[in-house]
């Protein structure tokens, strides 16, 4: 489903290169992690699968579902169904977060040639979702992530990501920032989407989110490359001896 | 004033001079009224005012009211209410028409007010200086007299409507409200055809009066407005104006007001949608001229195409208006690299125990937030009109009144179909 070969990637500003040779392939029904110490480039990968600006690819290429997506902006990626789970959602002021949630949703319907939902459907949708997410309707009708807590921050990214049902789901540390109450309530939702038709990828830098989402592949990412992948056992390996082994060992 | 010797007037000054010799003699009102018009034209005659007068830098008046059209208009076609439910007052074509009929509210027509010898302190300009209030003195030919009684609740919003068919109308609108009373008014402002238009209105709130003023300019985008609006506030009394401008070629709306009363309070929320060759200019003078007074204006602007926005706001603090809380913000986005802003907020403070502040700020759409919408799938275009309205959004849900909220929020909305 996702292949990325060879990924160069920098900061389209002052050009400091970021990813520097990346490849990784995820499958159908797959839920891999990419782990890494700070700075490793985890963050910018998932940017850089969403389509910002701010990085520019200067080699390789990224296939989703065998097609190039370099060339095609946030909202035609998102569309075409990659979701990215923002570590640190952006606060907007002035757009209620229902009105979003309809605008969104019908934008990708409309992508795909589909019919907008009507307001009845459209509750009855977004009222389900947020029950099982612990999200107060009340939420709903502030502002975008305007006031929200960071847990309630991360439960509307979760929310947005089962009401548009993406193939491709990207979690950036998701886990930072929530208690464990909340950790169980995120993990439930994106266990909830584990199906053989859709893949996620879950980017932390921690092992404790991966005790709740079950990882089928973990990926060590170091300086913009990965540098070793294995299965759950990896993660539990690095919880247990830190990454100056794995470190090591590829240098 | 300065007399200028020799002065080559402009053709738009040539024509409004002829205009008021052909209308002089059928204008309302008697001997004493005729003089007042007379001294309010000499500003014509006198050359209007460029750059060099200070409180015109930016709205260079000589040079930018290129044409006026001389005749009278005709054919004007009456809005639908802003609120449903509505009192509509109508001045068409410069004459007021309908029905005046509203509970706990007297009106008059200005035009009988005035050939009755009556209504002559409704006639006036601010100061030597207040170059609309001498143009619209001259030229006004109706409007209504509004008195709201002590005391009364009004059930439904009194909308007074200014519309034209073109050509050249001059409007008035005198409001008092007794003390003790809830109001809320609506100025409307437009016509369908290219016009020169003036309008002024003034307004006194009574003690403990809390009233709630929206002004929705749409004139046509080769027209010429330019209004005032005047008021004073009585002791403990509230006023929130709202100010949209969503038309015009040459704009200029100068709000004039006195927290006059202690306890007073005024509230301005503005909203400038400015597109095309749009040249708007907001100019606010407010005085805090009684102790323990609170003011707070917001502007936000949308500036795109070739169009260029003024914001001008001065507060004087007087010297006894201590514990005076004011704060003005003027926030602008720049949709297009042609597009430009200017804005001046001044404060004068006499008193010493006072809390002022004032911003201004100039931006392009937030990047990061671009980014985060279309990372959701909504298209580029889609995602910047969402965050241009949620800009202007914030200050009509400062209004906390759903039926005004959802009525400008349609507004915002019409002009983003016809310019977005």
């Amino acid at each position: 489903m996702l292949e990325i070969r060879n990924l160069h990637a920098r900061i389209a500003d002052e050009g400091t290169e970021i990813i520097r040779g990346l490849n990784l392939t995820v499958k159908a029904g797959e839920v891999a992690a990419i782990m890494g110490p700070n700075g490793s480039g985890k963050s910018t990968l998932s940017y850089i699968l969403a389509g910002r600006e701010d990085y520019e690819v200067t080699e390789g290429d990224i296939l989703f579902n065998g097609e190039s997506i370099l060339e095609m902006d946030p909202a035609e990626r998102a569309a075409s169904g990659i979701f990215l789970a923002f570590q640190y959602p952006m606060e907007i002021p002035g757009v209620a977060t229902m009105e979003f949630l309809k605008v969104a949703m019908n934008a990708q319907r409309k992508a795909r040639g589909e019919e907008p939902l009507k307001i009845p459907d459209l509750l009855k949708r977004v009222k389900e979702a947020s029950g099982k997410l612990n999200i107060d309707m009340a939420m709903l009708k502030r502002p975008l992530n305007v006031g929200f807590s960071g847990g309630e921050k991360k439960r509307a990214e979760i929310l947005q990501m089962q009401l548009l049902e993406p193939k491709l789901c990207v979690l950036d540390e998701t886990d930072s920032g929530l208690d464990i109450d909340a950790l169980k309530i995120v993990s439930d939702g994106v266990n909830a989407l584990r199906s053989p038709d859709r893949a996620v990828v879950v980017i932390t830098h921690y092992q404790r989110l991966l005790e709740h989402i079950v990882p089928d592949s973990v990926h060590v990412l170091y300086k913009g490359r990965i540098i070793k992948s294995g299965d759950k056992s990896l993660a539990m390996n690095l919880e247990e001896n830190g990454y100056a082994g794995v470190i090591g060992e590829a240098a | 004033m300065n007399m200028h010797v020799n002065l080559q007037h402009t053709p738009a000054e040539r024509a409004l001079l002829e205009a008021f010799d052909a209308r002089i003699g059928n204008l309302p009102g008697d001997g004493l009224i005729a003089a007042k018009r007379r001294e309010g034209i000499e500003v014509v005659k006198a050359g209007l005012p460029t750059r060099h007068v200070e409180a015109w830098h930016y709205t260079d008046l000589r040079r930018l009211l290129s044409a006026v059209p001389a005749e009278h208009g005709s054919g004007a076609q009456p809005l639908a209410p802003l609120l449903s439910g509505s009192n509509v007052l109508t001045v068409e074509n410069g004459e007021a028409a309908g029905s005046t009929d509203i509970p706990h509210v007297a009106v008059s027509r200005l035009s009988a007010k005035l050939d009755e010898g009556q209504g002559y302190e409704q006639i006036t300009q601010a100061d030597a200086a207040d170059v609309i209030g001498a143009l619209n003195t001259a030229f006004a030919s109706d409007g209504f007299v509004i008195a709201v009684a002590d005391g009364a609740q009004l059930a439904a919003p009194v909308e007074l409507q200014n519309i034209h068919g073109g050509g050249q109308v001059h409007a008035r609108f005198a409001v008092s409200v007794g003390a003790g009373s809830r109001a809320q008014f609506i100025e409307r402002q437009a016509g369908n055809s290219k016009a020169l238009s003036s309008s002024l209105s003034t307004l006194h709130v009574g003690d403990d009066s809390e009233v709630m003023w929206l002004i929705v300019q749409e004139q046509t985008a080769d027209s010429t407005h330019l209004a005032q609006f005047r008021a004073k506030l009585g002791r403990n009394a509230k006023l929130t104006l709202f100010v949209m401008n969503a038309g015009g070629k040459l704009v200029r709306q100068e709000v004039r007001v006195d927290a006059a009363g202690s306890g007073s309070d005024f509230q301005l929320r503005g909203v400038n949608l400015l597109a095309g060759d749009n040249h708007t200019d907001v100019t606010m003078v407010l005085d805090h001229s009684a102790p323990n007074t609170g003011s707070r204006e917001v502007i936000r602007n949308v500036v795109t195409d070739r169009a260029h926005g003024v914001f001008q706001g001065r507060i004087n603090v007087h010297q006894i208006a201590q514990k005076t809380d004011a704060k003005m913000a003027c926030n602008t986005l720049l949709l297009s690299d042609d597009a430009d802003f200017s804005a001046k907020p001044e404060l004068e403070i006499f008193a010493d125990d006072v809390a002022c502040g004032h911003g201004a700020t100039v931006t392009d759409i937030n990047q990061q937030h671009l980014f985060y919408l279309m990372a959701r799938g909504i298209d580029e275009k889609t995602a910047r009109g969402l965050l241009v309205k949620a800009f202007l959004a914030e200050v009509i849900e400062e209004l906390e009144d759903e039926a005004v909220i959802e009525a400008l929020e349609a507004k915002l909305d019409a002009w983003f179909v016809q310019h977005g």
